[in-house]
């Protein structure tokens, strides 16, 4: 029992140590926890796809009654900003590139004595593909807007869809990215207090008089390991109440499981910093080959674009990702109220990277000498 | 201060600094394989683009009135419908994350459609809202199309017309979301080399004491920001071509605006981030918050904040204001333009002008940042 004492508390003297050495500088304890405070509130507000401010053009070459009556369906949206009434086709392009109008409705001339003939009145819609899913978004709005008028003169549609979204009432895009980035935000300066942490002590030489202490290499990766994960689990806490109370997206999971998910992520993205650290010699290198992980990480984590949406090779290579199962597990515990027993296959995976990396990255520790 | 010197310590500089760059695998590692990865993921791998998403779909009337409105849901190649059998069934499966959405035919279907008051019940995921709203769309598109052919069929109802919306998407005529990315993908390989390469390199030699010895040398602060600023802007062109080849031969995006203008902006950008990322490193001096700092001022927002993929149209006025703040968001609006649009003499001239004055500003900060003065 004592040398368990004694093994418990040179990890400890390590992990205190570790700790100093991140948060002496108030610089650094600035740039530890204000960006994931500021990024957290400024994605949130930032980061939508949810249309709400449409600006477009009108023109109107009817001048008639169901015209006008369309129209206001249109404005009564709050979402569509009337910017111009254009009274030319010649004018629609610069409208678009000059007045940075979204959509352009253009109504023929024989809009209405089409619509009293019975007979079908074209509606055309020319909207700026820059952004093609702000235009698809507005293009499906203008669409529900005009199938809802054909309904109420009596044309086609003798069939209402009734609808009801689980989870996300609303289908508000921010419910869908804020729990993400409580994974996602916190994983870049995990990995870089991680990876930092080995080769700074390699660069400055103090790594070799660590080796020749009575630390083990296991007792190393503990003391290592443990800050870094700290500070990952302190910066998701950051996320998790701006989310829950400053946007007040309401938590339907349960906290336990969701902090037990965040551990296991969070020790796997620990456990690749580390050897990344390991392997590198210097903190120049060891930051890079960090970004280099860290962008595909991202991009093929389901954070921005739905993995379901990639090709079948890279949704296999996903698996290696402890990213795509963090956000996904933080998703579904978070919005959906999911179980353990639902989510546990999104165990698998990071606790997979992480039985690999911690125990390679005490491994190195040892072997790879500079 | 005579020009031959000048350009002699210039020139001695900018070598040392590119054996340095060259020396270490780890900076081409980042300067050229990541951005070939990035162009192949987002050419290939991110899409926004709602394809066979997975509908169930529970038949509760049998009859084949309700057969035919579900029959759209099959021709769409949006959606994937699959059968099931009971309510309880479609909702264990979108639980389990198999189905983004539950189509429901109820079984007074077609007694109410006699009335012409028939429902359907569209059930959605909402988590992934993206998806959610396009499956919306997708499945309401569907039932539409139905109600029109059947009102065409009757020709009962030959009194009463209905406003028919005729769509056209301009500048992205395939509507795909790949012509947007890759040319953001420009924007964010520009980014990520200044923030990435160049934002150790002052805060290293500060922490190794070797600026210091710079110090009582005769080069000046001035020749020492462009001798760190000419290899990376080699390595930034490189990738510039890259990006611009693949846009152009790999994923076929047109290019309507002129080729040069592309270029000149792209290298101004360039200088601009670059300089960002050289007055991070003079401004910090130390490696560790260096790399944090430039992570999360640059490449973050770049990616989240600059219109690459979130429209700034729906965003706060406050974060309106902050993103007009960063330099990446006008080169974002200029580049899409450039190959999307064509050339707008306006546009182009402003927001070359902001980037211009972005890169003068920032060599006077960094030149102030390694004055030679010791704390």
């Amino acid at each position: 029992m004592p040398a368990f004492l004694a093994f418990l508390a040179r990890i400890g003297f390590l992990c205190r140590k570790e700790l100093l050495a991140l948060l002496k500088e108030p610089s650094t304890r600035f740039v530890l926890f204000a960006p994931a405070l500021l990024q957290a509130l400024l994605f949130g507000y930032g980061a939508t796809y949810d249309l709400t401010h449409a600006p477009y053009a009108v023109l109107d070459q009817s001048r008639g009654a169901a015209a006008a009556e369309l129209l206001a369906r249109v404005d009564g949206t709050g979402v569509f900003k009337r910017e111009a009434a254009l009274n030319s086709s010649q004018q629609i392009a610069h409208a678009i590139d000059e007045d940075g109008v979204l959509l352009v409705l253009s109504i023929p001339a024989d809009f209405d004595s089409r619509l009293a003939a019975g007979q079908q009145a074209p509606l055309q819609v020319i909207l700026d593909g820059r952004n093609s899913s702000t235009a698809s978004a507005a293009a499906a709005q203008v669409g529900a807007i005009v199938a809802a008028y054909n309904q109420s003169i009596g044309g086609a549609g003798a069939v209402s869809v009734q609808r009801r979204a689980w989870y996300n009432p609303n289908l508000e895009s921010r419910w869908n990215l804020m729990p993400a980035l409580i994974a996602a935000l916190s994983l870049i300066q995990t990995l870089l207090v991680a990876a930092l942490s080995v080769s700074r002590e390699r660069e400055q030489g103090t790594f070799d008089q660590l080796l020749v202490t009575p630390l083990t290499p296991m007792q190393i990766l503990i003391g290592k390991a443990l800050p870094a994960i700290l500070i990952g689990l302190v910066q998701s806490t950051i996320i998790l109440l701006i989310i829950r109370f400053w946007f007040e997206i309401p938590m339907n999971g349960s906290p336990w499981l969701l902090y037990l998910g965040l551990l296991t992520f969070t020790g796997a993205a620990v456990g690749i910093g580390l050897s990344i650290s390991a392997l590198s010699v210097s903190m120049q290198q060891a930051m890079l080959y960090t970004f280099l992980l860290i962008m595909p990480m991202m991009l093929l984590s389901g954070l921005l674009t739905p993995v379901r949406n990639m090709p079948e090779a890279l949704q296999i290579a996903t698996y290696v990702n402890p990213l795509r199962f963090g956000i996904d597990l933080v998703r579904r515990v978070y919005l959906e109220g999911a179980g353990l027993r639902e989510v546990a296959f999104d165990f698998v995976p990071m606790l997979a990277v992480a039985a690999v990396t911690l125990p390679l990255a005490a491994w190195l520790f040892r072997n790879r000498l500079s | 201060m005579n020009g031959a010197g000048f350009i002699r310590r210039l020139v001695a500089l900018v070598r040392k600094e590119t054996r340095q760059m060259l020396r270490d695998r780890s900076n081409l590692a980042v300067g050229l394989v990541l951005p070939v990865v990035l162009i192949l993921l987002f050419g290939y791998g991110l899409s926004f683009d709602v394809k066979h998403a997975p509908v169930a779909v529970v038949l509760e009337d049998g009859s084949p009135q309700a057969r035919e409105v579900l029959s759209g849901l099959q021709g769409s190649p949006y959606l994937a419908p699959v059968w099931t059998t009971s309510m309880p069934e479609a909702e264990q499966r979108m639980r389990a994350g198999e189905v983004d959405a539950i189509v429901r035919v109820p079984e007074d279907f077609s007694r109410k459609l006699a009335a012409g008051q028939a429902q359907v019940q569209l059930l959605l995921n909402g988590v992934d809202s993206n998806t959610a709203s396009a499956v919306e769309g997708y499945v309401d598109g569907a039932i539409a199309t139905w109600a029109q052919r059947q009102a065409d069929r009757t020709g009962g109802k030959a009194d009463v017309g209905s406003v028919q919306v005729v769509q056209r998407m301009w500048f992205n005529e395939a509507s795909t979301s790949t012509w947007y990315l890759v040319p953001g993908l420009i924007v964010l390989v520009m980014t990520l080399i200044g923030a990435f390469l160049t934002s150790l390199l002052i805060a290293r030699e500060w922490e190794r004491g070797t600026l210091e010895s710079l110090f009582v040398t005769p080069v000046r602060p001035l020749e020492l920001v462009l001798a760190k600023l000419v290899p990376y802007l080699g390595v930034g062109a490189i990738d510039l071509a890259f990006c611009l080849l693949a846009a152009k031969f790999l994923f076929l995006v047109p290019m309507r605006g002129s080729l040069w203008v592309i270029v000149f902006a792209s290298l101004l950008y360039l200088t601009v981030s670059l300089l960002l990322g050289l007055f991070i490193s003079g401004k910090t001096r130390n490696q560790f918050q260096a790399s944090q700092v430039s992570l999360l001022t640059s490449f973050m927002p770049a990616m989240m904040l600059s219109g690459f993929v979130f429209d700034l149209r729906n965003v706060p006025l406050v974060v309106q204001v902050i993103s007009q703040l960063l330099p990446a968001t006008h080169f974002m609006g200029l580049i899409k333009t450039l190959f999307l649009a064509g050339d707008n003499g306006s546009l182009i001239l402003r927001d070359c002008a902001i980037l211009a004055l972005y890169a003068l500003v920032l060599t006077l900060a960094v030149r102030r940042t390694l004055r030679k003065t010791l704390d």
